[in-house]
């Protein structure tokens, strides 16, 4: 068996995918290379084939589509950064230029990141709040399935053997709709998230019409938060409407970055902010 | 095949196809340029061009690589602009050990095709992605602003800023480091390390593997090694006991393939885990080694003064801080070759003559059968004075009678290299009513792990600084390294002295609130004087400059205490912090020589052990013995650091070489200015050329018919000290003070820094330009030690978990130069590279206590920490 394959059509690679089972899909590689290097230094070797997706012409690009737009599987931060998006995408943009230093915005995809499920994957909130969807294709086709719940855990997808996932599709957002992005990290490049947050609120009249919020690195995966977006909706976007008890599903961990209790602490704040500056 | 158009030409790859491009650049096209630091896309110093973006060379798989572009900083001069990027590197000392430089370099270029004058967000954007772990990236990016090369540098006297000497190799890619030069056909070898932090083990038998595995057993010589001569407690081989993760119990050796392809599973051997000790001194726990009953390694003490003056005031308190790892973005890498009965050691250090003494006793050979041939070294800050790789690969290639090399991964340098000590103190001190001090208390332990490395030396600086450059009557102090099963503590830029200068720093800011005085006037109050003595009994008469330091530093902590932000959620506050620094070891000897020679065809070199790690020695030094001699430096060779070819320099550690082999230069000039002024039969003042292989003397040639040659030697005058801390254990101290501005986020205990003054006493500044560098380099990792460093075993090993200070979190650095010359140092200088380092967490904790009344009690003030702190407070 190959250790390396790189086939040019999603068909090839859905057949290579079914003959060799085991394999361990490639996109941009800023995920998957750290993790071997990672397990390398106990000589702990990660011997799966890898299948490279990065020859496979249709899942480039960023196209505006009937129904939203169309993110695909291959594109990239600093593509996604470049593409004129309405406002909505701004969250997703201030994202894109957080993530690692721009050698991995170059190189490393929004799906990619999506499919590793980082808790922490800056990605996650952002596309959360556009109520993005990703499309899996596999031998049968390809099916539809919300983000939310894509993302089952931490390092847990709802992709299933011979999958592909080969595109995100993001829904028309609302007219006028706004976009943020807040990240906290204990150093100002390259560092994962302590917390983020990621909003898309529309006004009309002052008040608050269309509105979702979502946290990341607060639990295994980011979560929109319906009671903080409740207590916002058909009111003005007043930041002291957000209580700590809308945060209550989040479930934050003691790590080396930051305490739980602090994390549960700057989600509320950095909330609070975004709301603030959005408004 | 792979084909790609590297550097514009057309390149076939022979690599498979998910061949990694940083290795497929290095192994297969020979571009050794492209550096690797970390293989996990973390360090940027793999950061090449793909069509023209930016991309870790380590994340991309040679494939996909295929049919495009790839340029790699062997291919910059070939393009004006990148030409100008090297020459603005040079000329603004962007580039210190140049490990870091080839990614800048690409990561600029690719930010200057899009955007020709960038701002300087933009050059923090664009360079975000690359760690330069000397500069503290503001020469970086002042090369990128203003790329145009200055008027041309002056010739070199001393005190003029001139490029560094050995600097355009680091510029082009040719430089070579420690993974850059061993021979095609060397074998590699591959330790295998503890994975548990105290733990039995047995080796089975291991003919099965495809390697050969050497173990304890296969040490010719002495199964030890360790910085002093008596403590040879650390074993290149573990025996049967591991006692911290990362412990080398053993080393694959064999053709790369073959090591490579050996998994963990198939290691014969087994492991009985035992209960770690990880706290300092657990009551009642077992010895780490036998010889150490209550695992106290050392105890230093100081006693000064009987009775202690009426106080009015006193200021007590506890701190803690944490692993600190020199994260040098060259991890460890060498390689050893038998020549006969003699063996060859290349690779990367700052210690080649200790490097020389422990593979002779390892390998049971005699010293003058060693030679140690020091690569260029990507970053030190002490991690590289201890061996790593050295008796391994020695070892190894005097058993197969093969070149060995090996090359740590970064997560193999951060589990087993030297840290910086994590530190418990605790501390009171008090003053009279004036604001004088009257006393200063201080004991702490600082966890030395599972070797004792350089923890005695820890132990021995630590109580005769913690009071700092001030005038106490009263001290009693005493630091203990305590063996734990941690990794083992060793030299890191400043010896234990960072740490001490928290708590004394923090305790004056307490005692300046309660007598009402200005926290700078209070320190002016108290500081050390030309005349004062020491708590070590040592009268200082000349070069204490801290006073100066201090003035420099007032109209710019009145300006920035005028401008903070006393209202809202983003809290202005300025710290202010000072520190002392003995040059040299403590009490004990550390001579250095140094050679000039010149030959009857009018070559003129000098012969420099001192490895310099990136500070600059080698610029210095010959600017120094070039002005001794009256020749400019341009007419000097250099024949650098080999142990065969220049005499004993020392160590690059302690600043001691611009003090101590900057004597050693300045004596080497002056000597070889005498000889060659009594043949001519000249005057002191005499005026020396030299041009076309001629020497001339007052306009008249001298003809040579031998070679003429002037050593020079120099060990600093000390006394030991005694038990109670007295004596005089250096020749001479730096002196610092910093200011740090910052505002502090109230809700989310956030940090910004604003600005960083920095006022440093030096003596003399023999470049001005390399002073500068090591003052920003050092204030950059007193961030991390203050904002954002810790390693912890088994978590933080790689460089995304653990954080050192990027482009973006070192903010505008001003450096004042103080000159109070010191009459036994070369034209009056003293040292610089571990005192930038020593004031700065502390400044940043004071400012962070002015903007919100807390005192932090344990760094690195990460966000919750700092604010529990707030709300605590
Ligand atoms: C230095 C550095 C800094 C970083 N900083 C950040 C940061 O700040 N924030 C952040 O969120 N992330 C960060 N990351 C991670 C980020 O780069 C990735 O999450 C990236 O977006 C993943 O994309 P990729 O194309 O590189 O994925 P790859 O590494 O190629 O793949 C990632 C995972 O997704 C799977 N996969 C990829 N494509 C598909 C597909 N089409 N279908 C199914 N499975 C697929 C792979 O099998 C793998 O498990 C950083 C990485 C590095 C190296
Ligand atoms: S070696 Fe590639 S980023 Fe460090
Ligand atoms: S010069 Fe940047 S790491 Fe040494």
């Amino acid at each position: 068996m190959d250790a390396y394959l790189r086939p040019r059509t999603l068909d090839h690679a859905l057949a290579l995918l079914a003959a060799t089972p085991g394999c361990q899909l490639l996109a941009g590689g800023t995920d998957v290379f750290p993790a071997r290097t990672g397990a390398e230094v106990w000589l702990h070797r990660d011997a799966r084939p890898l299948l490279d997706l990065s020859g496979i012409a249709s899942l480039h690009g960023i196209n505006e589509t009937p129904a939203g737009w169309r993110i695909g599987a291959l594109a990239n931060w600093a593509q996604l950064c470049a593409t004129p998006l309405p406002p909505a995408f701004d969250g997703l943009k201030q994202a894109a230029r957080q993530v690692g230093g721009a050698q991995v915005q170059n190189r490393g995809t929004i799906i990619g990141n999506l499919c590793n499920a980082s808790p922490a994957a800056d990605g996650a909130p952002p596309l959360l709040t556009l109520d993005a969807q990703m499309e899996l294709t596999g031998p049968a086709g390809p099916r539809v399935l919300p983000l939310a719940a894509f993302l089952q855990g931490n390092r847990r997808t709802a992709l299933a053997p011979g999958e592909i996932a080969s595109a995100l599709l993001i829904p028309a957002p609302p007219p006028g709709a706004r976009a943020g992005f807040l990240k906290l990290g204990a150093r100002s490049h390259l560092v994962i998230s302590i917390a983020m947050v990621a909003g898309v609120v529309t006004l009309e009249g002052g008040m608050v019409r269309h509105v979702r919020l979502a946290v990341g690195a607060c639990s295994a995966t980011a979560q929109r938060l319906p009671l903080a977006e409740a207590a916002l909706l058909n009111a003005p976007p007043d930041p002291a409407r957000l209580r700590p008890e809308h945060l209550a599903a989040l479930a934050p961990i003691d790590d080396v970055r930051a305490s739980a209790a602090y994390r549960r602490h700057a989600a509320l704040v950095l909330l609070q902010r975004l709301v603030e500056r959005l408004a | 095949m792979t084909s790609l158009l590297l550097n514009g030409a057309a390149t076939q790859v022979a690599a498979a196809p998910e061949t990694r491009l940083s290795a497929a650049l290095r192994d297969e096209c020979g571009l050794t340029g492209t550096k690797v630091g970390c293989d996990a896309g973390d360090c940027g110093a793999c950061t090449v061009l793909l069509d023209g973006a930016q991309v870790c060379a380590c994340l991309v798989p040679l494939a996909q690589a295929e049919g495009r572009a790839v340029t790699t900083v062997e291919g910059l001069a070939a393009t004006p602009q990148g030409a100008a990027l090297q020459a603005a590197f040079h000329s603004h000392g962007a580039a210190q050990c140049g490990i870091c430089t080839p990614g800048m370099l690409m990561a600029a270029t690719e930010l200057l095709a899009a955007t020709p004058n960038p701002d300087e967000a933009q050059v923090q954007a664009a360079l975000g992605g690359v760690l330069c772990r000397c500069t503290g990236y503001r020469a970086i990016i002042k090369a990128v602003l203003t790329l145009s090369t200055a008027a041309p540098p002056p010739p070199g006297a001393v005190g003029d800023s001139i490029p560094r000497l050995d600097g355009l190799p680091k510029l082009d890619g040719s430089e070579r480091f420690g993974a850059d030069d061993a021979p095609a056909d060397a074998l590699w070898l591959r330790p295998i390390r503890s994975p548990h932090a105290h733990a039995r083990f047995s080796i089975g038998d291991a003919s099965h593997l495809p390697a050969r595995l050497l173990t304890a057993a296969d040490i010719p010589g002495r199964n030890g090694f360790g910085i002093y001569p008596d403590i040879k407690d650390q074993a290149v081989f573990a025996e049967g006991l591991a006692r911290y993760r990362g412990d080398c119990v053993a080393a694959l050796v064999g053709e790369r393939a073959a090591v490579e392809a050996v998994r963990w599973e198939d290691l014969p051997i087994t492991w009985q885990e035992l209960p770690p000790l990880t706290a300092a001194t657990a009551p009642g726990a077992a010895p780490l080694h036998p010889r150490w009953p209550d695992n106290i390694l050392t105890t230093g003490r100081l006693r000064s003064g009987e009775t202690a003056p009426p106080a009015a005031h006193t200021a007590q308190g506890q701190w803690t801080t944490g692993f600190v790892e020199h994260a040098y973005i060259e991890p460890e890498a060498g390689w050893a070759e038998r020549h006969g009965d003699t063996i060859h050691v290349h690779g990367c250090t700052q210690a080649p003559y200790m490097d020389r003494d422990e593979v002779a006793a390892v390998l049971g050979i005699p010293l003058d059968n060693v030679r140690i041939i020091p690569s260029a070294c990507g970053g030190g800050f002490g991690g590289k004075l201890d061996v790593s790789f050295q008796p391994m690969v020695a070892v190894a290639a005097w058993l197969t009678g093969r070149p060995v090399r090996a090359v740590w991964s970064r997560g193999e340098s951060l589990a087993s290299s030297t840290k910086r000590h994590p530190a418990s103190i605790h501390a009171t001190a008090a003053c009279d009513a004036a604001g004088r001090l009257t006393s200063f208390e201080f004991t702490a332990d600082y966890d030395t792990g599972a070797y004792a490395s350089w923890g005695p030396t820890v132990a021995g600086r630590v109580p005769v600084h913690c009071m700092g450059p001030y005038r106490v009557p009263y001290v009693r102090s005493q630091a203990r390294a305590v063996l734990t099963n941690n990794p083992p503590s060793g030299a890191f830029r400043g010896f234990g002295v960072p740490q001490a200068a928290i708590a004394q720093e923090m305790l004056w800011d307490q005692l300046a609130d309660a007598t009402g005085l200005d926290r700078l006037e209070f320190r002016v109050l108290n500081a050390l004087r030309e005349g004062d003595t020491t708590n070590t009994g040592q009268h200082l008469r000349h070069s204490v400059g801290l006073v100066e330091c201090l003035e420099a530093l007032r109209p710019h902590w009145h300006t920035l205490r005028a401008q903070r932000r006393t209202t809202g959620r983003l809290r202005g506050g300025v710290g202010v912090a000072c520190m002392w620094y003995g040059i040299g070891n403590t009490g004990m000897p550390n001579p250095s020589t140094m050679r000039l020679t010149l030959a009857p065809d009018g070559r003129l070199t000098f012969h420099n052990g001192a490895v310099d790690i990136g500070q600059g020695s080698t610029t210095v030094l010959a600017q120094i013995a070039a002005e001794a001699l009256g020749l400019p430096v341009s007419a000097l060779h250099m024949v650098l650091y080999d142990t065969a070819l220049t005499a004993d320099a020392g160590k690059t550690s302690a600043s001691r070489q611009t003090f101590v082999s900057g004597r050693a230069a300045q004596a080497a000039g002056a000597a070889l200015r005498g000889e060659i002024l009594r043949r001519a039969n000249a005057g002191p003042d005499a005026r020396l050329t030299l041009s076309d292989g001629t020497l001339r003397v007052n306009n008249e040639p001298l003809r040579l018919d031998t070679t003429l040659e002037g050593t020079g030697s120099y060990d600093p005058p000390t006394v030991p000290l005694d038990a109670d801390g007295q004596g005089i254990p250096y020749a001479t101290y730096g002196f610092a003070a910093q200011l740090a501005a910052l505002e502090v986020d109230l809700d989310l205990g956030t940090i910004h820094l604003q600005k960083i003054v920095a006022a440093h006493d030096v003596g003399r500044a023999i470049n001005p330009l390399l002073v500068r560098g090591q003052v920003e380099g050092g204030i950059a990792q007193g961030i991390g030690l203050a904002l954002m460093e810790e390693y912890l075993p088994g978590r933080t090993e790689n460089l995304h978990d653990y954080l050192i200070p990027t482009i973006g979190d070192v903010p505008d650095i001003e450096t004042i130069l103080i000159e109070a010359r010191e009459p036994l140092g070369p034209f009056g200088a003293k040292g610089i590279g571990e005192p930038a380092l020593v004031p700065t967490a502390p400044a940043i904790l004071s400012a962070i206590r002015d903007a919100t009344g807390a005192t932090l009690r344990r760094v690195p003030a990460l966000p919750h920490r700092v604010l529990e702190a707030i709300r605590g407070h």
